[in-house]
């Protein structure tokens, strides 16, 4: 799960991790008071869209000034809107809230992040002096710019690791021992709030001589969240996909896409490789959906809603292996689905389905679909139902 | 010879009283796998399907002499089952169970190591020997005795794959689902060592999927260990960058884990990989007769 940068800076502040003084606002007038709450006079303010996504700056989501009414001005222009940044897609992300900053100079701009190294079952902290940059884009062309140190779970990052990582971006003693200090406390809170990734881009030494984390990314181990429950709290829909939220709440485990083929299949691993599959045969997958390695038709039944309600879906083709569960219940359940949604006022006929079934009792569930008077396509492989579902838009 | 289970394997099922362990209780035992007892705290003294239950995995363990255990149980309390499945000595753990935190399964790998346990999971379809041992939620019908070994980090599609394989007439020596969540007990390069060691495993097929590095370690390790012949398919080539499809595993983030990079490494290390998952079998069935000829299939 992902949480907003004053999220993880609330983190921060717990496990000592410098910051820059800032208030979260939802209206221009409280940006304006906040502004006036913060000022001062050799400081500027930084104004930061609050988005789950990076990039911000690019898109248009940071502004810096020195005028409070600026930061009135600035703040009611990006809010309610959706925020384009590289990392967001087309549609952006909506700007609920806005965090206002007081910020001095900077001086130099690192990299630190931390994440779990799941090939050595060790927890591995990652600096480089490339901050503020595209970490991603560093790691490609100056791998050797790139500083790695491993540690356990167990121990956490000791004195001795964290101090000969922060020597690394700055040979002063003492500034390595304040940064030192930052990745100590990263450790514990990645540790202690069962997190996926800590990551401070840049982190700046100032001009005053203080280390500070100007900005904030945190992703927390969604598996974990049920001994988290005020971070999971933290949960924020808006954010999100809304068919994504919408396939959440009922279990399903759902991703949009760029392609017209909807794809409802059983399983993480089929439904990646029915996506695959349908590229190869030419087509654009719209989604990938799982509805779970034990579908059943309520499951089923929602999985189609989300479908059919995307006005991007040109044609749906449903991939099921039937292991435990039956393909005969499974063929009911499609047609039992079709029959509620068509209830519900949704024209179910106008887009066409292909149907692939196998496993048990497939012969059975075949013949269900086949004798039904609602025109559905059936496949008996998964390439035939692939060219079938391509064939049906071309 | 098989890996890990075969007929003489005796099996206790932790959470064996739920809904999850006594239906899959009925279908092991349906295929013959030898399910010698259960654990439900509590419970003890009950049976299921016939097998007696028991309060604790040690009472199950002295009573049984089970040497292995398959986990239902709910994510929260998945971590204190393994620990009371390695403290009762059993050596071969399978952890069906999805959602435990990543965290604990760190701590658990380093511990079970320690201890020579085999741990299989989490989040996985489990393990069979075909026609002997099935340890798991996977359908027993689709799967084929023979010599094919197969390691997955997928449940549906390693169904898929088995089904192919079978209608080829290829069949199985073992097949392990090793599970997709980012930390896991058993990756690709431990099923790996087995099947190369394994007698009746004459060729092996490897599932993998985008997210981490598991398929460039087995690259790495096939290229200096493997002399078997391996085929591989990864799911999600068409997947976008930080997006998590489905598995807690799979989710392309930095340069590594995209499927691409997977495929050169394998190719590289002079492995087959199939272009589709439509031909995963048919893939097999080529490279399976180009290195033993059509004669072997009279052994399948």
């Amino acid at each position: 799960m992902n949480i907003h940068e004053y999220q993880a800076k609330e983190l921060f502040k717990r496990y000592g991790i410098p910051f820059h003084n800032g208030i979260v606002v939802r209206t221009a007038d409280e940006a304006f008071k906040a502004a006036q709450e913060l000022y001062d006079p050799i400081r500027q303010f930084a104004i930061k869209a609050q988005v789950h996504a990076g990039g911000r700056g690019k898109g248009g989501g940071i502004k810096m000034t020195s005028d409070a009414n600026e930061v009135k001005a600035f703040t009611g222009k990006i809010l309610g809107k959706q925020l384009v940044t590289p990392q967001t897609g087309p549609e952006g992300k909506p700007v609920d809230c806005v965090l206002i900053e007081s910020t001095s100079e900077i001086d130099i701009e690192y990299y630190a992040s931390i994440v779990l190294d799941r090939s050595v079952y060790k927890l591995c902290l990652i600096v480089s002096r490339q901050g503020g940059m595209d970490i991603e884009e560093v790691a490609h062309k100056e791998p050797e710019k790139i500083i790695k140190q491993h540690f356990d779970l167990e121990q956490g990052l000791s004195d001795k690791d964290a101090l000969s990582a922060a020597l690394q971006l700055n040979e002063n003693k003492e500034l390595a021992e304040k940064i030192a200090k930052v990745f100590q406390a990263m450790a514990k809170l990645f540790i202690e709030q069962d997190c996926s990734l800590i990551e401070i881009n840049p982190l700046a030494l100032m001009k005053n001589g203080r280390i500070i984390a100007i900005d904030a990314k945190i992703n927390l181990d969604d598996n974990a969240l049920y001994r988290h429950q005020e971070t999971a709290s933290w949960y924020d829909p808006a954010q999100e996909d809304p068919r994504e939220v919408d396939a959440r709440k009922i279990d399903l485990s759902y991703v949009g896409l760029d392609g017209n083929i909807g794809c409802i299949v059983n399983g993480a691993g089929l439904a990646m490789a029915t996506m695959d599959i349908i590229k190869y045969a030419g087509g654009e997958p719209a989604n990938f959906l799982d509805v779970g390695g034990g579908a059943n038709k309520e499951k089923v039944t929602a999985a189609f809603k989300i479908l059919l309600r995307d006005p991007k879906v040109k044609a749906i083709l449903v991939n099921i292996f039937g292991g435990i569960m039956r393909c005969d219940v499974v063929a009911e359940g499609i047609l039992a689905a079709m029959d509620d949604l068509e209830k519900s006022g949704l024209d179910v006929s106008k887009i066409p389905l292909v149907v692939r079934l196998e496993g048990t009792n497939v012969e059975k569930g075949r013949q269900i679909l086949e004798n039904s008077s609602r025109k559905i396509i059936t496949a008996a492989s998964f390439e035939e139902a692939a060219r079938k579902v391509v064939g049906a838009i071309a | 010879m098989s890996v890990l289970v075969n007929r003489d394997t005796k099996v206790i099922v932790q959470g064996i009283t739920g809904a999850h362990g006594s239906f899959h209780t009925e279908k092991m035992l349906e295929y013959g796998t030898r399910i010698v007892g259960g654990v439900t705290p509590g419970k003890g003294g009950q049976s299921i399907c016939g097998v007696p239950v028991f309060n604790s995995v040690k009472e199950a363990v002295n009573a049984t002499q089970a040497t292995a255990s398959v986990i239902y149980v709910p994510a929260k309390f998945a971590m204190a089952a393994i620990v009371e499945a390695g403290e009762a000595g059993i050596e071969l753990i399978i952890c069906i169970t999805e959602g435990i935190p990543a965290l604990d399964m760190v701590k658990i790998i380093h511990w079970v190591r320690e201890k020579n346990i085999v741990l299989i999971g989490p989040n996985c379809p489990g393990i069979i020997t075909p026609d002997e041992c099935k340890v798991g939620i996977m359908p027993g019908y689709i799967h084929k005795k023979g010599p094919i070994g197969l390691v997955s980090r997928s449940g549906t599609l390693t169904y898929e794959a088995v089904w192919q394989l079978t209608q080829l007439g290829l069949g199985q020596s073992t097949c392990i689902g090793i599970g997709g969540d980012p930390v896991i007990g058993t990756n690709f390069v431990d099923a790996l060592k087995l099947f190369e060691k394994d007698p009746e495993t004459e060729a092996i097929v490897m599932i993998g999927e985008i997210g981490g590095s598991g398929e460039e370690e087995a690259a790495e390790f096939i290229r200096n260990n493997v002399t078997k012949p391996v085929v591989a398919f990864i799911a999600g080539g068409t997947a976008p960058s930080g997006k998590r499809m489905g598995h807690a595993g799979a989710i392309i983030s930095g340069g590594s884990g995209k499927a691409v990079d997977k495929i050169r490494s394998l190719e590289e290390a002079g492995v087959t990989v199939a272009p589709s998952p439509a031909v995963i079998g048919r893939t097999m069935e080529k490279v399976y007769q180009a290195r033993y000829g059509q004669k072997s299939r009279s052994r399948i």
